[in-house]
């Protein structure tokens, strides 16, 4: 059963970094067929932390950053629901007086970006959030980031994708994509044959596979974040929570769960086979009750993790192919995708209909591995 | 071969009976179980010093309870018993224990999952009261701690445990005003050949249907349109019968349709499911001897299909001899072949209780959409339908994720049956299309602080 | 008030425990639902609806009968054992924002 389409853009993968493109691509009135091997968001896009943070990003990566800062503000109006998206503020603790000064650091480094950071010894931090535990020596807070519901926020892009007419193929795996000199064709299986003259390879943990076809040699690793929830609690903690080293973090949702994760799972990067590890949960439970107290009396009801794409210096590749003209990498954003992803979409339709973008992306130029190759 | 690390899982009928052919041969398993006592449900113990004999406890089945609890009282001293503790994970050939606040990791090589079922949940308007409890419930109120759910019961539902719960209760001494089963007398009569291939236990059901109408207690068939009212508690119960409503007051429900097999760890050891039109669920793929998809893993009771208790008994020595010849031991084959046997006509028998009692068709139709289906989260049906008809969800999982359903506490034990009913009839889809909730550790709640607890020794130690 | 009503095993041991900061017996063998359950209506309030909750499977695998002692540890009622000296509460829930 053989089925042949023609598009202005075809993208691999339905994480939040293909729906956001996609919709953004269709908002421009480009044609789009995108293809996801397994239900849209199901990986990284549907199963991480659900951060909405710029504080703690490097420097390179803020300016896209507050970019997509701005896109979160209207999510309703672009993608039909606020997603449970919460300016709670994101509180970055520190533990020690060399974390103080690395937060004090961060904050000299990050200015002139309007993080707007407020640092907080212990008294005035514990003052303020009452329910902090005592190892804590301060605190950096970025009052206007927050977090969302990442299993929504993915479902609604995609919904708003096709909405859009985005032609959006779930449980179909792409096999093969070749550049011909003008068109792109990928191949997927069960017959399906997309030809478009751009391609977007947003295809998250197995990005490098395809980058790798354009003999674009990428060393992408998977990894497998830990996460687990509690049931749900009286509310008693508005900021995402977060600490020096990464490593650990927390929030609770409205209805009052816990999230919090911490350490790594182990997997492979078959997706029926990722696994939170019982010692990195019990580690992170540790640090939970020291960080508040209360969590000493919560329940643990569910653990989860899935695959996420990482890269050796923890800088995704964003940007276009150095072999191949009208091809877009967006994959390896080593757990911090999240709340960029609605202006990487932005950026790669950018790429798309102008060849070049506003938001400073050189530092992900996938060139930077080409050395290794 | 290295020394075998033989686990089971589970000390219920199934379990116990497996152990008893594991020790004969010389092996020493680790029997996990969360109760405080051997037995399992059906043949649950109350807690030591209670004074009811074992005819008061367990009727006709006395003497099978007993030879079990004595079975299980001799091999105490040849298997490692881990009572009160919960398998909470199992991954890479590991187990995640905890038990009194304890965690541990139980490495295995052999895994025998004998976890046995609960009561199939359909909801009704008010099944959230205080006062609405499954009929396993109401049994183990009574069994493990003499007590009954209310001082005037009503029945409600289908399946075999309706009519012997009436029966032990109005034995007991309750006020059973009334059993409302949602099964036909027709459908029961055309399952006659069926249960016949079980003639004991289909003697008891008549037996125990006569006593109840001979004792009168009231019994309707065919109802319909079950609901429940009351402000704090259960207050009354309502029903329809050929287009007429009838209504009660009572101060208790026990409600099941049929059970449903606890398949969490089969899950997460990496079992191969398959739909099972039977069980109506999606089930761990099993051979006739038991064995599931796994090496060294093997399944024995209602945790891998519902065939009750004497099944239990026969499927836990039938996979222990499976165990042992995989092991390379010299196993009897005339033995095998008897419990093959023996458990082909149970099977026999087991179609023919389906076909007794048949889920209701229509509930999910007639489900209003104010009704709640999760109880953990408090999701309604509407909510659900909403998913599928603004979002397009035709699967479970993505149900779950975009409803909460299956989020809660429970992780779907009570509602995945009717959310799975429910998503099935608004896509127009067979359950077996729609997929299944992946289990996801830990399988039960545990507390942070226990874990927090254990990192500590861990880094300690 | 109760839910509960014992038809067996009446001569056991009287345990006292305290529900809801007034002093009550339950006896020895009971589990903590039906030591609450014989003397009162429910073990909980739903954290979403604030209506209450009594448990329903009994045998530890709804996770429905999550009740809170006085220092806020949590204990499954149906399959933990009354002990003298517990103190128990029924009317709360973790309900959001109190």
């Amino acid at each position: 059963m053989s089925e042949r389409l023609t598009a202005d853009v075809a993208i691999i993968g339905g994480g939040l970094m293909g729906c956001s493109a996609a919709l953004a691509l269709r908002r421009m009135n480009l044609s789009v067929v995108l293809l996801e091997q397994g239900w849209c968001g199901a990986q990284a896009s549907g199963i991480n932390y659900g951060g909405v943070r710029r504080q703690g990003r490097a420097a390179v990566q803020l300016p896209l950053s507050q970019r997509a800062y701005a896109i979160w503000q209207r999510l309703p109006q672009l993608v039909g629901s606020d997603c449970e998206y919460t300016v709670s503020g994101h509180l970055k603790l520190a533990r020690s007086e060399i974390e103080m000064a690395s937060l004090e650091d961060y904050r000299a480094q990050a200015d002139g970006f309007g993080l707007q950071l407020e640092i907080l010894g212990r008294a005035a931090l514990r003052q303020r959030f009452p329910w902090l535990g005592e190892k804590v020596a301060g605190g950096s807070l970025c009052p206007g980031d927050g977090h969302a519901n990442p299993r929504l926020v993915a479902a609604a892009f995609a919904l708003a994708a096709k909405n859009h007419g985005a032609d959006l193929r779930e449980g179909t795996t792409v096999e093969s994509a070749v550049f011909d000199g003008e068109k792109f064709t990928v191949r997927a299986a069960g017959g399906l044959e997309v030809n478009a003259k751009f391609l977007l390879n947003c295809a998250g943990a197995w990005g490098a596979r395809f980058a790798g076809q354009f003999g674009e040699h990428v060393p992408e690793y998977p990894i497998f974040p830990n996460m687990w929830v509690t049931e749900p609690m009286p509310k008693l903690v508005e900021p995402n929570v977060g600490i020096v080293g990464g490593g650990f973090y927390v929030r609770q949702v409205e209805r009052g769960n816990f999230v919090l994760g911490g350490g790594r799972g182990t997997g492979q990067l078959a997706i029926a086979s990722t696994r939170p590890a019982s010692a990195s949960m019990f580690a992170s439970m540790r640090m939970a009750c020291e960080f508040i107290p209360a969590l000493q009396n919560a329940l643990v009801i569910r653990s989860w993790t899935g695959v996420e794409g990482a890269l050796p210096d923890h800088q995704p590749v964003l940007g276009p192919s150095a072999t191949t003209p009208g091809l877009f990498h967006a994959f390896g954003f080593s757990g911090a995708g999240f709340q960029l992803a609605p202006a990487v979409g932005e950026v790669l339709a950018d790429l798309v209909a102008h060849g070049a973008t506003a938001t400073p992306i050189e530092a992900f130029s996938i060139g930077r591995f080409s050395a290794i190759s | 071969m290295d020394e075998p690390r033989i686990v089971i899982v589970g000390a219920g009928p199934a379990g116990v009976r497996a152990a008893e052919v594991l020790v004969a041969a010389g092996l020493r398993p680790v029997v996990v179980d969360e109760n405080q006592r051997a037995g399992g449900q059906v043949y649950r113990q109350p807690p030591a010093g209670f004074v009811r004999s074992k005819k008061q406890l367990y009727g006709f089945e006395s003497a099978k309870a007993d030879a079990l609890h004595r079975t299980f009282n001799k091999l105490r001293s040849y298997i490692n018993y881990l009572p009160e503790t919960l398998v909470w994970n199992c991954d890479g050939r590991q187990l995640d224990l905890l038990g009194r606040g304890q965690h541990q990791s139980l490495p295995y090589s052999h895994l025998m999952l004998c976890t046995g079922a609960i009561d199939r949940v359909l909801p009704f308007p008010g099944w959230l009261l205080p006062g609405v409890y499954t009929l396993g419930a109401a049994q183990v109120a009574l069994k493990a701690q003499g007590c009954v759910i209310g001082s005037r019961i009503v029945l409600a539902g289908s399946g075999p445990l309706l009519y012997l719960l009436a029966y032990q209760y109005a034995k007991a001494g309750a006020d059973i005003a009334a059993v409302l089963d949602t099964s036909s007398f027709s459908s029961k009569l055309q399952a006659t050949f069926d249960l016949l291939k079980q003639p004991l236990a289909f003697a008891k059901g008549l037996y125990f249907l006569a006593w109840l109408r001979c004792h009168g207690v009231k019994v309707v068939e065919g109802v319909e349109k079950i609901a429940v009212k009351g402000e704090q508690k259960v207050e009354t119960i309502s029903w329809h019968k050929d287009g007429r409503e009838q209504t009660l007051e009572c101060d208790a429900v026990a409600s099941g349709f049929g059970l449903r097999s606890e398949t969490q760890l089969a899950d997460l050891a990496g079992c191969a499911f398959e739909f099972s039109q039977l069980n109506q669920q999606w089930l761990p793929q099993r051979d006739q001897a038991g064995r599931s998809s796994v090496e060294g893993v093997y399944l024995a009771g209602d945790g891998g299909g519902i065939a009750g208790a004497d099944a239990a008994e026969l499927a836990g020595r039938r996979a222990a001899l499976a165990l042992l010849e995989d092991l390379g031991q010299t196993i009897d084959a005339g033995e095998s072949r008897r419990l093959d046997r023996a458990l082909q006509r149970i099977q026999g028998f087991r179609r023919g209780l389906e076909r007794a009692f048949p889920t209701p068709v229509e509930w999910a139709r007639e489900c209003a959409d104010e009704e709640i289906i999760c109880r953990c989260e408090e999701i309604t049906a509407g909510e659900l339908r909403h998913a599928v008809d603004h979002a397009g969800t035709v699967e479970m999982n993505r149900l779950k994720a975009l409803t909460r359903v299956g989020m809660g506490r429970c992780q779907g034990r009570v509602c995945s049956a009717a959310a799975a009913e429910i998503l099935a009839c608004s896509t127009g889809k067979s359950l077996a299309e729609i997929g299944r909730l992946r289990g996801q550790p830990p399988i039960k709640p545990m507390p942070v602080a226990a874990g927090a607890a254990a990192s500590l020794i861990r880094e300690t130690s | 008030m109760t839910l509960f009503t014992r038809i067996a095993e009446t001569q056991r041991e009287p345990v006292s425990f305290s529900l809801d900061g007034r002093s009550a017996t339950a006896l020895a063998g009971d589990t903590v639902l039906t030591a609450v359950l014989t003397q009162a209506d429910s073990l909980r309030l739903s954290e979403f609806s604030g209506k209450p909750r009594a448990g329903f499977c009994l045998i530890g695998a709804c996770q429905d009968c999550w009740m809170r002692t006085e220092d806020g540890q949590p204990l499954r009622a149906c399959s933990t054992e009354i002990q003298a000296g517990m103190r128990l509460l029924t009317a709360v829930s973790g309900a959001r924002n109190g």
